[in-house]
This record gives structure tokens, C-alpha cells and sequence, in this order.
């Protein structure tokens, strides 16, 4: 990344010299897992050149917004109405949570046995390495999980944060509470901004995010075909950047990507031989730069065709009905949209135990991989129904609990590889 | 001669087939050179194939062997061949413990791993045995006389220590203690085949089946007979080796 961007991070007030290292680490690691592979699709060339700008072009543009007047929103979950920040004129970024940076300065506050992701995030906050965190006028927070419920209030004691009441139920008093967090949202952002979002705003914000969730799936259903034109690796770092980067730009890159991947189909084109043991991970998000699990898979030659997760199927599956005219109508498209999400924090869950199963059928799957974050309470317990549901519908699964450090790769990749002799072997049965 | 080659975090094992069965096999300590020592195991043998298995496969794979396979395909192969009715394997090994269930045809069905630790492995009983002043061969033998089992509550091999060295203070009985540590392993194991499901016949295999106390106290819990072969260790290589001569 050029000189230039280094004034602009000491003016967000980074500590450069740990930022330095954290940059020095990330194209070492993007080199060996991403640049390493064959025959990717050209379009990723737009991917490469977003992660070798990660701290600096975006943050850029974010800077001019924000000198421009604008507002800088950061957030963490899917729950946090992403229309309505745009609605408002401010930009959305998805913060860092996926690497083990300021582990140490994080358990300073935090207890140590506390899911990877919050303790990444506190840690990014307090050793002042993240600059979409620093761009942030307001951070969005969430109650889906406990871990991060009280987080929040360790880092409202540093930045600005708001805290969206998330429901654990969908029933009708959870969707009229979930409509009120929404519209008090609103009201957050109009006070934040200074603009008012009335209909016409909101009605565009759903457009602009939708159409960001129509290219995901675009490109995600190219990976239903056989042999698969897109590695996983490369699908799940265009899940992760849609987090964060200029969304209307952001669909016209994934939409060329998907030109030529449809183009790939046509010609037989694909990344992995067409018997490649075909994996859908399920479970907790991977956060950027959390690339682990999807190459220790590929490595052993097995093929990604999903990920069923917030950074993944979640995000992109349900659109918001665009429809209604009027403001209340809008919103209460918005709230509804949100309420079909099957995260694990919802108590009970059947419908990701379907959508599970959907995906299976849809993308042919010959495997699941459970991923899960340690301490994560909601995935680790959930673990059980998935399986049950898998194992009788005669799909073999494989459960992994891990955190962001390499220390395990070993004894992961021996499970993986094991995992998939298994497929094989029972592949091998059913000719 | 169809070799396979098991490199471990403890031991190296090698086993070398011919047309009739087992020609020879090999239990080496791994060292701090493992690689350099299976180069040199390797020479000895005028190998047609070569299967390698154990977390020292990827390398031995860019260097000298065919192809390889994981250890939970290599004991279930191995095993299968031992007991030809075993649908259940526990296998207790240096760094790692493990249980796998095979369908009735042999296959691997599910498989357990331990977690990154040492807990419930072969490492966590050596440490324990210097810890109490046993030697590892007599460890097992010498628990099986305890009168009582003295329990040990950490299952992490560092705090464990710590532990029966405060027990040993309190003037309790080394080979109680020992017992508590046993029962502790197969507590931890149980619950790995617990997931997994348990049908007979069960084989217990890796360095830790020469311990006869473990097999003991599974015996006792599961209520059932464990087969154990005379060199449980090799179950791995072995399985590697019939892989080399099932792929010529």
C-alpha cells in the first residue's frame, strides 16, 4: 500500500507501528492462500486489488464522505439494517473480527474463554490497528449473543455505539419489538446524519441493497454447477468484502464476475475436477481475513460450494420486499426481512435445520463441515439438531470447533482429510 | 515388498508386506528429526509401494512415499484386518486419541478426535508415570493393585501434574493415584465413542494398548471385551502397507 495513506491513518489516530505489522502479515497470508491457486476466474482480479487497498482506498473513500459531511457507520451483524444506513447518506462497513490480533490487550477486559470474534474486535479497538473502526462515527451493536450483549458495554466505553434490541423468538410481540428497534434506528441515524430518511430515501437504500444481495446469490448459484466455476476460497472473500466495500460499485464488479462464470458453465470450465467431494460449511461467520477452514478444505482437493452462514447464504437469501410506498410500510418491510433470519440465536430453530437441507439438495452436497468459534454457545449447542438432521437424511458431517490461531491446522486438516476419504469411500459404495 | 509407514509425534512405525502377510515390521522413536529418520528407515526396504499415514505424511509424501492416507483410514484398514469383525477402534497414541466406528462393510462411519491438547493421550500417562515414579511399562500394572482410586480433577497434562504432586504431599498412594489417572483417560475416551456409537467387536489400538490397566477399566465400564493385537501400535502402518498393496 503506497506512502500516501500514512498520513491519513495517523489522522484517524492508528498506533502506526502495530498497524504496520498487522499490514505486513496480511499479503504474506493472502499471497500463499489466495495467489496460490489455478485457473481463477479473471473478475477476482477485481478482489485482489480490493484486499491489496484493504486499509487504504476504501478508508479513503470513507475519509472524503466523512469530510464531505457524511457518516461512517461500523457494524457486526446481519441484524443491523443496512438500507437504513444508506437510507440516511452514511456508508455501512462490516468491522475486522476474523484475526488473533490484540488477543492480549483484548483480555485486559475481556474473560479468555470468549468466542474469537468479540475478543478480535475489542482487541482491534484498544490496540487502535483497524481503520474502518477509527472511520466510524457510530458502531451498531446487537443483543444476538451474550458474549457480544456485554461487549458493547466494554466498547461504548471507548467509541459511540448504539444497541439494537434483537429478539430470540419470532412471534408477533417479538416482530412488534423488532419493528420498534428499527424505527428507533431510524431515528438514530436521522439524528446522527442530520437527514431525514423519508420514503424515497428508504425505498432507495432497499434498492441498493438488494441489489447487492441479488449479485451474492447471482454469483453463489454458479456453484451449483459441476465442476464448480469458483473456488470457495474465492466465493467466500467476495462474501467478506460485500461487508464493506462501495455497494453499488460493489454489484457491478460481482456481476461481471458472474458473466464469466456463467460463461465458465457454458464451457465446462471449473476450478476442481468434477468429482471433487462437494463441501458446504455451516455454522459461525468468517469474518476477513478468517480464510482457515475453507483452505484447509481446498487443500485436500474438495471443492466449497456454500457457506450457510451470516458471511455466506444468510446474508444474501431474503430480500426486502420493495413494494410499499409509504414510510411505515417500508419499515415494516425492513423489520420483516430481518425476522427471516435463522441465526443460531434464535430459540426455537427449525428453520435453518431446513435451509440446511435445502442447500444440500440445491448444491448437491456430498459433505457438511460444522464450523464453529470456541465458547460460541448458540452454534456449539445448536450442533446437535444439525446433526441429527444430517446424519438421518444420510449426509456425513464433520464437526470442528476452533478459534483464529493456527495452532490446530494439523490436527485439522487430518480430520478434514479423513472426513473426506469417508465421502469418497461411501461414494464409492453407492456406484 | 509393499511398505507402509506410520510417522507419529512419539514413533515411527513401519510394516512391510510380502505375498504371504507381515515380512517385517519396525517401532523406532521419532526423534527430533523425523523426517531424516524415515528417509533412513525407507533404505532398508526394496519397496514396490510405499503408504504413508501419521502427521508426518505430507512430507514423507514430497519425498519417498506413493501416496498417503489419514490415520483414521489406515486403523480402520489395519484393525479390520487384525479382527475382521471390529466395528469400533479406540486408539491411543502419543499425541492424540481417537475413536472410530465402522460400518458392517469396514468403512469408516464417524470418527472422534481429541482436541489440540494432550488430554486422555499416551503423552499425558508419561508424564503422570515420571510424575509418580513409575516407569511407563510398569504404570499400568502397578495402578491395577491400587485398593482405592484417588481422583484427579484436571485433565490438562500441566495442571494434572500439579496436582499429583500436591496429592503425593497429602502422603496418598502413588498407584492410587494412578488408578484415578487411568479411570481419568478412559472417562475422557468414553465420551468420544459415546458420540460415535459403539458396537462390537472393539479393538484397542496405538502405544497405549500395551497399557493392560486402560484396558481394564474399559472393560469394566463398557461391560464388553476389548481385542487388542500383541503390537497394537503398528495397527496404523499396517494398514498403510495393505493400502500400498491393494493400489499395485
Amino acid at each position: 500500500m503506497s506512502e500516501d495513506y500514512r498520513k491519513m491513518w495517523e489522522e484517524l489516530g492508528l498506533d502506526l507501528e502495530a498497524h504496520d505489522q498487522l499490514l505486513a502479515v496480511i499479503p504474506q497470508m493472502y499471497g500463499d492462500i489466495y495467489m496460490s491457486q489455478q485457473n481463477r476466474p479473471e473478475g477476482m482480479a477485481y478482489l485482489d486489488f480490493v484486499m491489496s487497498e484493504i486499509h487504504g482506498l476504501r478508508v479513503k473513500e470513507l475519509n472524503d464522505l466523512r469530510e464531505a459531511g457524511g457518516k461512517v457507520v461500523g457494524a457486526f451483524c446481519l441484524y443491523v439494517p443496512e438500507e437504513v444506513v444508506l437510507a440516511g447518506g452514511a456508508a455501512c462497513v462490516g468491522i475486522c473480527g476474523g484475526a488473533d490480533w490484540g488477543t492480549a490487550e483484548a483480555e485486559k477486559v475481556l474473560p479468555r474463554n470468549l468466542c474469537p470474534l468479540i475478543k478480535s474486535f475489542i482487541g482491534f479497538k484498544l490496540t487502535k490497528v483497524c481503520p474502518y473502526f477509527e472511520s466510524s462515527d457510530m458502531i451498531v451493536g446487537e443483543t444476538t449473543c451474550d458474549g457480544k450483549k456485554k461487549s458493547y458495554e466494554v466498547l461504548g466505553e471507548y467509541t459511540n455505539v448504539h444497541v439494537m434490541h434483537t429478539p430470540q423468538t419470532k412471534d408477533d410481540a417479538s416482530r412488534k419489538l423488532w419493528l420498534e428497534e428499527v424505527k428507533k434506528f431510524k431515528a438514530t441515524m436521522e439524528e446522527l446524519t442530520g437527514n431525514t430518511i423519508d420514503a424515497a430515501a428508504l425505498a432507495q437504500g432497499v434498492a441498493t441493497v438488494n441489489a447487492k444481495r441479488a449479485a451474492l446469490k447471482r454469483m453463489n448459484e454458479a456453484r451449483k454447477a459441476s465442476p464448480v466455476p469458483i473456488s470457495g476460497k474465492d466465493a467466500l472473500l467476495i462474501e467478506q468484502v460485500a461487508f464493506y466495500d462501495d455497494p453499488v460499485r460493489f454489484t457491478q464488479m460481482i456481476n461481471k464476475v458472474s458473466d464469466e462464470l456463467e460463461q465458465r458453465i457454458a464451457d465446462g470450465v471449473g476450478v476442481a475436477p468434477a468429482d471433487a467431494p462437494r463441501i458446504l460449511i455451516s455454522g459461525c461467520p468468517m469474518a476477513i481475513p478468517n480464510w482457515k477452514m475453507h483452505h484447509i478444505v481446498e487443500s485436500t482437493g474438495a471443492i466449497i460450494v456454500g457457506e450457510e452462514a451470516c458471511i455466506g447464504h444468510r446474508y444474501f437469501r431474503d430480500m426486502v420486499d420493495e413494494s410499499p410506498s409509504d414510510l411505515e410500510g417500508e419499515l415494516t418491510a425492513v423489520a420483516d426481512r430481518y425476522m427471516k433470519l435463522d441465526c443460531a440465536c434464535f430459540t426455537p430453530n427449525k428453520e435453518r435445520l431446513d435451509n440446511i437441507m435445502q442447500l444440500v439438495e440445491d448444491y448437491k452436497v456430498d459433505g457438511v463441515i460444522h464450523y464453529a468459534l470456541q465458547f460460541c454457545d448458540p452454534f456449539t449447542v445448536e450442533y446437535n439438531s444439525v446433526e441429527r438432521t444430517l446424519k438421518y437424511a444420510g449426509v456425513p458431517v464433520l464437526k470442528i470447533e476452533t478459534d483464529y490461531s493456527m495452532e490446530d491446522a494439523g490436527q485439522l486438516s487430518t480430520r478434514v482429510e479423513a472426513f473426506m476419504e469417508q465421502i469418497k469411500e461411501t461414494q464409492g459404495a453407492i456406484v | 515388498m509393499f511398505v507402509g509407514i506410520d510417522i507419529g509425534s512419539r514413533s515411527i512405525k513401519v510394516v512391510a508386506l510380502n505375498g504371504e502377510g507381515i515380512a517385517d515390521f519396525k517401532v523406532v522413536d521419532t526423534g527430533f528429526n523425523p523426517h531424516e529418520r524415515s528417509l533412513e528407515l525407507m533404505k532398508s526396504y526394496n519397496a514396490q509401494k510405499i503408504v504413508a499415514t501419521g502427521y508426518g505424511r505430507h512430507f514423507a509424501r514430497d519425498d519417498f512415499a506413493d501416496s498417503v492416507i489419514t490415520e483414521i483410514k489406515a486403523h480402520a484398514i489395519g484393525s479390520r484386518h487384525l479382527f475382521p469383525g471390529c466395528r469400533t477402534i479406540i486408539d491411543i497414541g502419543g499425541q492424540d486419541s481417537k475413536v472410530i466406528a465402522l460400518d458392517e462393510q469396514g468403512r469408516v462411519a464417524d470418527f472422534q478426535m481429541n482436541d489440540r491438547c494432550a488430554a486422555g493421550t499416551g503423552k499425558f500417562l508419561e508424564v503422570m508415570a515420571k510424575t509418580l515414579g513409575f516407569s511407563l511399562d510398569a504404570f499400568g500394572v502397578e495402578s491395577l493393585k491400587a485398593d482405592k482410586a484417588v481422583k484427579v480433577n484436571s485433565m490438562c497434562t500441566v495442571f494434572a501434574e500439579s496436582e499429583v504432586v500436591s496429592l503425593l504431599a497429602k502422603k496418598e498412594e502413588p498407584r492410587n493415584i494412578g488408578l484415578g489417572l487411568h479411570q481419568s483417560v478412559v472417562e475422557r475416551v468414553s465420551s468420544m465413542l459415546h458420540r460415535v456409537g459403539i458396537a462390537d467387536d472393539i479393538v484397542l489400538s496405538g502405544g497405549v494398548g500395551y497399557n493392560s490397566c486402560i484396558q481394564k477399566l474399559f472393560e469394566q465400564k463398557l461391560g464388553r471385551m476389548l481385542y487388542r493385537y500383541d503390537h497394537p501400535e503398528i495397527a496404523g502402518a499396517l494398514g498403510a502397507a495393505l493400502t500400498a498393496r491393494e493400489q499395485s
